[in-house]
């Protein structure tokens, strides 16, 4: 069987999955089933049908799986955002079509993923430029204390969906062209006092810096990593001049959370490039120190940012008195919810959303906590499915970049996954309380055009960068 | 640099099993805990949708509480209403999304909205989604309750009926109450009212010095301990000295050497008090422990809404030692300690003696019914603890009898039933200028079916001329005056 045919039988599933779950919804909230149920999944199979026989003309030898493990959790997406509003689920439906749309622009424009190199400055340009958007006078949106938004007529979006494509690009780009002469390693090793020296030196400045600033435990640990991790860089003789744009990234992170407030986009921005720093490098003192830069900045900012501050406590104890039913009620919501789900969940379509009398008893339910919503409607089972569709999709996409020939396509496809994978920790840990709720998306699952669109763009550059990869591959007689 | 990739995935893999970690927690480990959050007001919400079981009194038709539905289909949801206003304001409480539970309607929410056991969720699950309430029948009596409320007319107090064999209370009022249909818009209001804290159930969350009343209890730990027989004398002249400081009886009147009976008939201070010294502060404690005092009352009632009687320091802490025991045992005492009891407390002293020493649980509700008239639980009557022996309780019985045949207690006299009792007086404010009026009694005296103990808050008056008529009215609705 053919990759493509196997992607076509892949979609199967998924459409049989959407009409089940647009019939559990329906029957729950009309008596009328039939109809509209097959109306729904015949219509969605179509759009992935055609999607697929684009890619079938275009990408022949890309990953098969990749394409419809998205498409099921947009179809989980669309289910779960009609049950909470059926307009705004004709809305997502409507972004859909325009996020595959995009898709096979993309595919289209790039035939092959090593012109984006030439661009890469001026990506990573646009890319900040978009980032800071949102606080220009006039186009900017405030949501929640963050800037994510921007607002030009009736159209709102949220650049930071797309500039996290655009800096992935780039940082691949970078360091695939300067990952092996950042660091140039010993070639044996250092002599014994010299030794004694270089670990000396943080050790006691460690203690020095617990004794005389009165670190607590978390504080000490960070200083120590970084202090041991920074003399690891420096043994390993780095050379200045090139650290000037990683540098630049992790000014570009703080940045993010002094500009746009939003602590989750800046972990996922940050959180990318510690990914592809490590695959380029393979040096966990870069990595060490780079963490312990970010969430050393990351305390400090949000000690002193009220908004960032804000979050922290409410993720410390949402259920405080004064708290719960005011900063804290998004988050109490959403673990309330949660519980109510148990093992096996209430059932799509029979979750509590509405306080009686109207209102909403779960805030932006269609996009922070969508993943409340189906832990209250399919259980720890339905949620652990979820996870499990996703980690599928990194798996994909890491084996892409496995089985891409040059460091650029490895990088790429490394990048675009990471970012992928980071993002869907940040909102799902947010709303389990793993790590403070900030308002970034659920790929593919959220409703949000932006959130849609640029998702599908991220899934067709990584499509290229698999066709390239499994033609390669091909061609050169190797195993697929 | 595949190496790093593979070790990647294991890192995401690592993440995301945290975040599969963390949704169990919730889900699972504690979903509970978050379920009984009170902040979650999710139970509430469904529970909306569950026709609620209606209250009824304890003829099994009269409805105390009952539901209005709202909307259609699935968004079909219920309200509670409350046909006898704020009559049973007290026991009943009331259920709103908006301002919570109180009363039996909290303390029965479990069988009002029909929760089944974890299985037997699943079972009815498969077989229809629709939940319905059971309904409870009280023990609570439509004509005491209103002989108790016109008794009290308008004065601040509270009425307590317990049927002493089984325990079941007959009557529990608490004046002022309040009209649980206009709670949601009142309830502010009410809460604001510091002088007449309408929403406080006076029987079992305020507790007051019981006077005289508290001799029954002297009396009993006095007689069954075997320090005194009904004939002992003992000197009352006024006044006496007990513990240093010089106590007189009322109106400083004289009495020679007089019989337990006589010194309990004409409540004599001098007497009771001296007898207190003798038992001692670890047997008085015995016993009021016995009857229930240093514990919530072992009602089927919230146990917020209840506080133990006791005695109680200047510093509001429960003490059982280093009193001043002759005061404490006519009900009085001081700064070491002060007895203090509620009128739910004073009504179980009243039923144990009645019941020949055997004090049975309290309890308000008779039945739990399905809503197909199938009894689903029938309240059985449940003996709390043994507090004397039957012979001490005959002669406290017929010591209680000659305070209303020609005591203190004339006016709670019936024709033809023969009643038991005794009265109380405790002087409160600042200055001593208000009364605390007690009456506590049960009839009839050779086989009693009801205790009664009544008392009005801060006003004046002794417990036999404004206490003892509330509570002949309450046995005449109760017991039907003439014959019984």
């Amino acid at each position: 069987m053919t990759a493509r045919t196997r992607e076509l039988f892949g979609l199967l599933p998924v459409s049989l999955l959407v009409a089940a779950g647009f019939a559990a919804v329906l029957s729950t909230h009309t008596t009328d089933v039939s109809n509209a149920t097959l109306t729904y999944g015949a219509f969605f199979l179509g759009l992935c049908v055609l999607a697929h026989l684009f890619i079938r003309a275009r990408l022949p030898e890309a990953d098969p799986y990749m394409f419809p493990l998205a498409a099921g959790l947009a179809g989980i997406g669309l289910v779960l955002i009609y049950r909470i509003d059926p307009e705004l689920a004709r809305e997502q439906a409507q972004w859909f079509v325009v996020g595959l749309a995009f898709f096979c622009v993309t595919i289209l424009l790039v035939e092959d993923h090593h012109v984006l190199e030439r661009y890469r400055y001026t990506i990573a340009a646009v890319s900040i430029g978009l980032l800071v958007l949102p606080r220009l006078p006039g186009i900017g949106a405030q949501v929640n204390g963050a800037f994510l938004g921007i607002k030009v007529g009736p159209i709102q979006f949220q650049p930071a969906e797309f500039a996290k494509l655009g800096i992935i690009v780039f940082l691949a780009s970078y360091l695939r062209e300067t990952g092996d002469i950042l660091v140039r390693p010993r070639l044996r090793p250092l002599p014994y006092q010299r030794q004694l020296i270089l670990w000396g030196i943080p050790a006691v400045l460690t203690l020095l810096g617990i004794a005389v600033l009165g670190l607590g435990p978390a504080g000490s640990v960070l200083l120590g990593v970084f202090l041991f991790s920074f003399a690891a860089v420096i043994r390993d003789r780095p050379s200045p001049k090139h650290f000037g744009p990683l540098l630049l990234v992790w000014g570009l992170a703080m940045l993010m959370l002094i500009v746009i407030r939003d602590l989750g986009s800046s972990l996922m921005f940050f959180g990318g490039f510690l990914g592809l720093l490590w695959v380029a490098t393979a040096r966990l003192s870069l990595i060490g120190v780079g963490s312990t830069m970010f969430f050393g900045g990351a305390f400090y900012l949000s000690q002193h940012l009220a908004h960032v501050k804000e979050r922290v406590d409410i993720w410390l104890d949402p259920f405080a008195r004064g708290v719960v039913n005011d900063e804290g009620y998004q988050l109490a919501q959403s673990l309330f919810a949660q519980a109510d789900g148990g093992l096996f969940g209430q059932g799509f379509g029979q979750a509590l959303l509405e306080l009686p009398g109207g209102g909403t008893i779960l805030p932006a339910a269609h996009t922070d906590l969508i993943y409340a919503v189906l832990t209250d409607e399919a259980g720890l089972f339905g949620a652990a499915g979820l996870i499990g569709v996703y980690l599928l999709l990194v798996y994909r996409g890491l084996r892409t970049a496995l089985s891409a020939a040059d460091g650029f396509s490895k990088l790429l496809a490394t990048g675009l996954t990471t970012v992928l994978a980071i993002q869907v920790f940040v909102i799902v840990g947010g709303v389990t309380r793993v790590i403070p709720l900030t308002g970034v998306t659920l790929p593919f699952v959220s409703y949000g055009g932006s959130s849609i669109v640029a998702n599908m763009v991220l899934l067709a550059l990584l499509l290229i960068v698999s066709d390239h990869a499994r033609a390669d591959a091909q061609r050169r007689g190797g195993l697929v | 640099m595949n190496r790093q990739i593979v070790q990647l995935f294991g890192l995401f893999t690592f993440l995301f099993a945290i975040l599969i970690i963390f949704t169990s927690r919730w889900t699972v480990f504690e979903a509970s805990s978050l379920t009984n959050n009170p902040d979650n007001r999710r139970p509430l919400i469904e529970e909306q949708k569950i026709p609620r079981g209606q209250i009824f009194a304890d003829d099994g038709h009269t409805v105390l509480a009952s539901n209005r539905g709202h909307g259609r289909g699935e968004n079909r949801t219920y309200t509670r209403t409350y046909p006898k206003g704020g009559l049973f304001a007290h026991p009943i409480g009331f259920s709103y999304l908006k301002n919570g539970q109180r009363g039996l309607e909290a303390s029965r929410n479990e069988d009002l909205v029909g929760k089944e056991n974890e299985f037997a969720t699943i079972l009815s699950g498969l077989e229809s989604r629709d939940r319905e309430g059971n309904d409870i029948v009280t023990n609570l009596d439509l004509k005491g309750t209103e002989a108790a409320v016109n008794g009290l007319a308008g004065r601040k107090g509270a009425v307590v009926a317990i049927e002493p064999s089984t325990g079941k209370v007959r009557v529990m009022v608490s004046i002022p109450e309040y009209d649980p249909n206009l709670i949601t818009s009142q309830i502010g209001q009410l809460n604001n009212d510091r002088a007449n804290q309408p929403l406080l159930n006076r029987t079992t969350q305020e507790l007051y010095p019981p006077g005289s009343t508290f001799k029954v209890v002297t009396a009993t730990a006095a007689l069954d301990s075997g320090k005194i027989t009904p004939n002992t004398t003992i000197n009352a002249s006024s006044p006496k000295t007990i513990s240093g400081v010089p106590l007189e009886n009322a109106g400083g009147e004289q009495f020679g050497d007089i019989s337990a009976t006589d010194a309990l008939t004409n409540s004599v201070n001098t007497y009771w008090a001296q007898v207190g010294e003798r038992i001692g502060r670890d047997t008085l404690v015995e016993y009021m422990r016995r009857y229930g005092f240093y514990e919530d009352p072992q009602l089927d009632y919230p146990s917020w809404q209840m506080i133990p009687s006791g005695v109680i320091n200047g510093k509001g802490k429960y003490v059982d030692d280093g009193f001043d025991v002759g005061r404490v045992a006519i009900g009085q005492g001081g700064l070491e300690g002060e007895v203090r009891a509620a009128p739910m407390q004073m009504a179980e002293v009243v039923a144990a003696v009645a019941n020949g020493g055997r004090l049975m649980k309290p309890r308000l509700t008779d039945r739990i019914v399905h809503k197909d008239g199938r009894v689903k639980e029938r309240i059985e009557p449940d003996l709390q603890s043994v507090v004397m022996k039957p012979e001490t309780a005959d002669q406290l019985g017929q010591m209680m009898s000659r305070v209303v045949e020609e005591g203190t207690g004339t006016a709670a006299a019936l024709s033809g039933i023969t009643v038991a009792g005794k009265t109380g007086t405790a002087e409160v404010g600042a200055n001593r200028e208000f009364t605390q009026p007690w009456f506590i009694c049960f009839a009839p005296v050779e086989n009693p079916r009801l205790a009664v103990a009544v008392t009005v808050e801060r006003t004046q008056g002794q417990g036999g001329t404004v206490a003892a008529p509330i509570a002949k009215s309450v046995l005449e609705a109760m017991l039907g005056g003439g014959g019984g």
